[in-house]
């Protein structure tokens, strides 16, 4: 043969027919696109977000700190500490903190406050956002107090109204919207008062026992801060101080946020794959379609490749396309989230777009829809350009090596993305487990159902109901994908609602009888009669009266605490080389307490080695098991103890908790201090009691646990309320591609149902048979996805979060019949018009 | 005289569940280069797959088939689909268009295969030809059943083929549309010089060709030339 067999159609051709061929299409595909673009806004916004945030934070670094950097201590600092400072230039300004109980003059209410008292020039960046402004730059002069402004609205207190802190009373100058320094979550449970230095001496507050904080601000933009992290903080270290700098401050701030986000990015991640689903069932209706088109094209000379790309750089286009609305809807809604989080974001954000995120949107789009068409693009490989002369009706299928290497590669993409935005490979994998089992078990039980009604079908039934069953397993049908998308999304939605359920049921306070609902802190010894006395006056109970005794850990295993520091490769976290424990000391364990290993000792005498019991927690952070010493410095006595037994401690319990329990005998003498909890029976007791209790006893901090947890639900809800917000897009997903899926199984009915109609059978008989089918399927795939969610949260509260699970109702008595619902109502609706048109006009539609 | 076509004891068998199913038996012909030719024979008698496999849509299970002097079997199917693309033409029953392309569009898919630069133009002029110089921009589902099929004509003319293959060309149209059809078809034939082979159950459309071979039960069982 003279003519070489070589095509000259390039790239160009296939370009302009798949253009040709998809502008016809695009109606069809629109679908496809709607659940990435939700998808991949999901992500973006996330991501452009968080991008966005950890930025802000970098740059905004020295306003969060208000210094270049800053050295800090719970104790007051020693002369070695003193010493470095002066070493570093002296210290420009510096704070006492602590959390004190505060009163006001004009309501004699009382409130659980974080006092700052400040020397100095402080902050050297940023400011303090005060209303009146000028009260930020007067209260030093005058002599005043400047409170938080939301505490102030809630106690309806005005500037010049008195505040009283322990043994002093300051009139407060103004409202204090914004300060360096001050914690957002914090900041929730002891609002920030910020009142002059020199008057915490006088408030005689800082007593044995209070927890306070010294911190010493820096104004330097000489130094080099990476010098002092490396040089100057680990000789702080050994003096139990700590240098921060504004740098180190902000990127450890970032990344706390970063989490956060990450779990977002999952969540949205999901939305995706959902999407994903939909491209998968749709691609494959719509390649189906295409397969006459492509045995004519190799007919009139296409070869393989050239057909396969068409398609190909279709779906690459759509997937595109999709990217880039995914993107732009992701860019719109990142300006709503600094209206959601506003409390819980520690910057003032100013809004911009992540270039990361624009192309990890696009790149995602084009990789998804690509990987999740490329099962039904492969067999448009084995297409035979017979089937221009002769219907073939088996579809045409792909060798299993081949469809099991997509597999490989859908799942290995979706690790290598769980990956990317997780950053930790162990939940990667899991993640990536997860989603293998949820799929593998839908698609089991469509098989199963399948199979189940092959073999047992119930001939007696009536014609609907036998031919609504036929459907679900004749040639062609859509069971799987149905389910599926179904079944995955049913599954998404009830995890969120069970998953609240878990993280409240945490933080609930149980009523009962002997369950505290205060707690008082900071009882000195001599205080402790008066108190009970307080508390029986008010008509409640001593609940507790339990002992505290201070300590640092001064050796473990032998080795200093000094010499751990020093060692790169230590096991032992750092928090519990310069932790205060607060330890008490008791003959018996409490409810909240469970022996798991070794012998709990009661009591002992103090000679000798002292045997104590320790946390579950502990013996992780400090690298130590039973049997091991540890020696204690007792606010300067040295204390040999071991480990005879291992608690575990359940710190969901609102109550005190200890990581180091003494036994009795030993700490009797030590000094210390006392922690008593109680019950008010309503709020009225409560607020009296604390009225009484601040005026007879300044240095007592009360924490009113009710109050706590109404502020721990309010940031829980805040939380939850993104969580269910970037869900929702997974919900939204979940319908497009239901709607998608059952969509593409009209066409496939409508043939079925003309011929019904024209072999006789009434509209309302055709009606029964769609219903019934969805009603099935409706019926199946939210029921699995429910259960299979019921019994992934029941793991997980087993095994992570060690509670007892009792899910809501609402999965199964909203959910279930809900999604029924949907399914049925979106399967009737777009069979509605077959129904009621003539047969023949269906037909010629056709 | 050249032959265009040369079929050598040709069989083909499908399997059907556990039979097997022999369509085609030992059968042996050859198409002289220019000449018109039909395939005749009843329903099921092995036409259509005759016509597959001399057009190298299929592939044989032994015997041989030369087109345009290129033995199908060495060739891939890659390279069988670019030798249909060079020098192969086709139409079929149910015309065989592309639904989401023009008229003008589908006329000019082999020539673009091709690489033809100025493809367009051929494809304006083809379509002149047949009558349809006024619904170039037409979607196959807005032309009648004689348009299209007068659509699939200049298509199969389009790429100057050596041979065009015709399965029931005027099996879905009426009478008079089917004869304008033939006309046509015929007339392109004898201006071209494009050999012409047909598989029709028509008598009448196959008493026009040359050449008339008949299948019955894949077996050839009559070859006669027929003018």
């Amino acid at each position: 043969m003279s003519t070489p067999l070589k095509h000259k159609a390039g790239f160009g051709w296939l370009l302009k027919m798949a253009w040709r061929d998809g502008r016809a299409s695009w109606g069809r595909i629109l679908l496809f696109m709607a659940s990435t673009i939700l998808g991949i806004g999901a992500v973006v916004s996330i991501q452009s977000f968080s991008d966005t945030l950890k930025e802000n934070i970098a740059l905004q670094s020295k306003e969060l700190m208000g210094a270049d950097y800053i050295i800090d201590s719970d104790k007051e600092p020693n002369e070695r500490v003193v010493f470095l400072m002066d070493s570093l230039g002296g210290y420009d300004a510096r704070e006492v903190s602590f959390a004190s109980m505060a009163s006001f003059s004009s309501t004699d209410q009382t409130r659980l406050v974080r006092v700052r008292g400040i020397e100095g020039g402080f902050p050297f960046y940023g400011s303090l956002e005060t209303e009146p402004t000028s009260a930020a730059q007067e209260y030093q002069e005058q002599g005043g107090a400047l409170m938080d402004a939301t505490l102030m609205m809630q106690f309806n207190i005005q500037p010049g109204d008195t505040i009283n802190l322990g043994e002093i009373s300051l009139p407060v100058l103004g409202a204090l919207k914004k300060a360096p320094g001050s914690n957002t979550m914090f900041g929730a449970i002891a609002p920030p008062v910020i009142i002059p230095h020199r008057f915490i001496g006088p408030s005689q507050l800082v007593q044995l026992g209070s927890r306070v904080d010294y911190e010493f601000y820096f104004e330097d933009t000489l130094s080099d801060l990476e010098v002092l992290d490396e040089v100057v903080d680990p000789m702080l270290d050994d003096e139990n101080a700590d240098l921060d700098t504004h740098t180190s401050t902000s990127s450890r701030l970032g990344r706390r946020y970063e989490n956060f986000g990450k779990f977002l990015n999952l969540v949205a991640f999901i939305a995706l794959l959902l999407g994903c689903v939909g491209i998968a069932s749709s691609i494959h209706i719509y390649i189906k379609e295409k397969l006459s088109a492509v045995a004519l094209l190799k007919c009139l000379g296409a070869t393989r490749r050239q057909t396969f790309m068409i398609y190909l750089l279709q779906i690459s286009f759509m997937g595109l396309l999709g990217g880039l609305l995914g993107v732009g809807v992701g860019l719109l809604l990142q300006q709503f989230f600094p209206y959601f989080l506003e409390d819980l974001l520690p910057v003032n954000l100013s809004l911009s777009v992540s270039i990361p995120a624009v192309v990890s949107g696009l790149l995602l789009g084009v990789l998804m829809s690509v990987l999740f068409a490329l099962y039904p693009l492969l067999t448009t490989l084995g297409v035979s350009p017979l089937q221009t002369l002769r219907k073939q009706t088996t579809a045409s299928t792909l060798p299993k090596k081949w469809g099991w290497s997509v597999f490989a590669a859908i799942f290995a993409s979706i690790f290598l993305i769980s990956l990317w935005l997780l950053d930790n490979v162990r939940y990667a994998l899991w993640f990536v487990i997860g989603i293998g089992i949820t799929f593998a078990i839908l698609s089991g039980v469509a098989h199963l159902f399948m199979q189940g009604i092959k073999r047992y079908f119930p001939k007696h039934w009536n014609f609907e109901a036998r031919q609504s069953l036929l459907n679900l397993f004749r040639p062609q049908n859509q069971t799987l994908i149905l389910i599926l998308a179904i079944g995955v999304g049913s599954f998404l939605i009830s995890t969120l609602y069970f998953t609240k359920d878990m993280l409240l049921a945490q933080a609930t306070l149980e009523d009962q009888q002997n369950n505290p609902n205060i707690v008082l802190l900071d009882v000195q010894s001599d205080q402790r009669q008066g108190v009970t006395k307080t508390i029986e006056g008010n008509e409640m109970n001593v609940i507790s009266d339990i002992p505290i005794v201070t300590m640092r850990i001064a050796s473990i295993k032998g080795r200093p605490v000094n010499e751990i520091r020093k060692d790169t490769a230590r096991e032992v976290n750092r928090w519990i080389l310069s932790h205060e424990f607060r330890t008490t000391y008791r003959s018996r364990m409490v409810e909240s307490e469970e022996l798991v290993q070794g012998t709990f000792v009661d009591s002992t005498t103090r000679q000798g080695v002292i045997p104590i019991s320790v946390s579950e927690n502990f013996v992780d952070d400090a690298g130590v098991a039973l049997g091991d010493s540890i020696t204690f410095n007792v606010q300067g006595v040295l204390m040999p103890t071991v480990i005879k037994s291992v608690r575990r401690v359940d710190w969901s319990r609102m109550e005190p908790n200890f990581n180091i329990l003494f036994p009795a005998g030993v700490l009797e003498n030590a000094p210390q201090f006392r922690v008593f909890t109680t019950k008010a029976g309503n709020e009225n007791i409560s607020a009296r009691f604390q009225q009484q209790l601040v005026r007879l006893f300044p240095n007592i901090s009360v924490l009113d646990l009710r109050q706590l947890l109404n502020i721990l639900q309010d940031l829980l809800s805040k939380i939850s309320w993104i969580i269910n917000f970037i869900a929702s897009f997974s919900i939204i997903t979940g319908i497009i591609v239901l709607f998608g899926a059952i969509r593409s199984t009209k066409f496939q009915r409508i043939k079925e149902s003309v011929l019904l109609r024209t072999l006789g059978a009434k509209g309302k008989q055709i009606t029964k048979i769609v219903a019934l089918e969805y009603l099935y399927l409706g019926a199946l795939g939210s029921l699995i996805g429910v259960l299979l969610s019921l019994i992934s949260c029941w793991l997980l509260a087993y095994f992570a979060f060690d509670t007892t699970f009792v899910p809501s109702w609402f999965p199964f008595v909203v959910l279930f019949p809900g999604i029924t619902l949907l399914t049925l109502l979106i399967g009737w609706s777009n069979s509605r018009g077959v129904i009621k048109s003539a047969p023949l006009k269906v037909l010629r539609r056709e | 005289m050249t032959h265009i076509l040369k079929v050598n004891n040709l069989t083909k068998t499908y399997r059907s569940g556990s039979k097997e199913l022999t369509v085609l038996n030992d059968v042996s012909f050859s198409i002289p280069e220019g000449s018109s030719f039909s395939i005749v024979g009843p329903s099921g008698s092995g036409k259509t797959t005759l016509l597959g496999l001399c057009a190298g849509l299929d592939t044989t299970d032994s015997g041989s088939v030369t087109l345009c002097g290129t033995e199908l079997s060495s060739l891939t199917e890659d390279e069988r689909a670019i030798l249909r693309n060079q020098k192969v033409g086709f139409v079929f029953q149910d015309f065989q268009l592309l639904p989401t392309l023009t008229a003008l569009e589908n006329v000019v898919v082999p020539l673009e295969l091709q690489g033809v630069k100025n493809a367009d133009t051929t494809g304006r002029e083809l379509l002149e030809k047949v009558g349809l110089g006024s619904r170039m921009d037409h979607y196959p589902n807005q032309l009648s059943g004689g348009e299209q099929q007068r659509v699939a004509l200049a298509r199969a003319f389009s790429n100057k083929p050596q041979i065009l293959f015709a399965d029931e060309p005027t099996g879905n149209l009426d009478e008079a549309t089917g004869e304008k059809v033939t006309n046509l078809l015929f007339e392109l034939n004898k201006q071209t010089g494009t050999t012409l082979v047909i598989v029709t159950h028509d008598m009448e459309l196959a008493g026009m060709t040359d050449h008339m071979i008949r299948l019955k039960g894949g077996k050839l069982i009559e070859n006669e030339t027929t003018v």
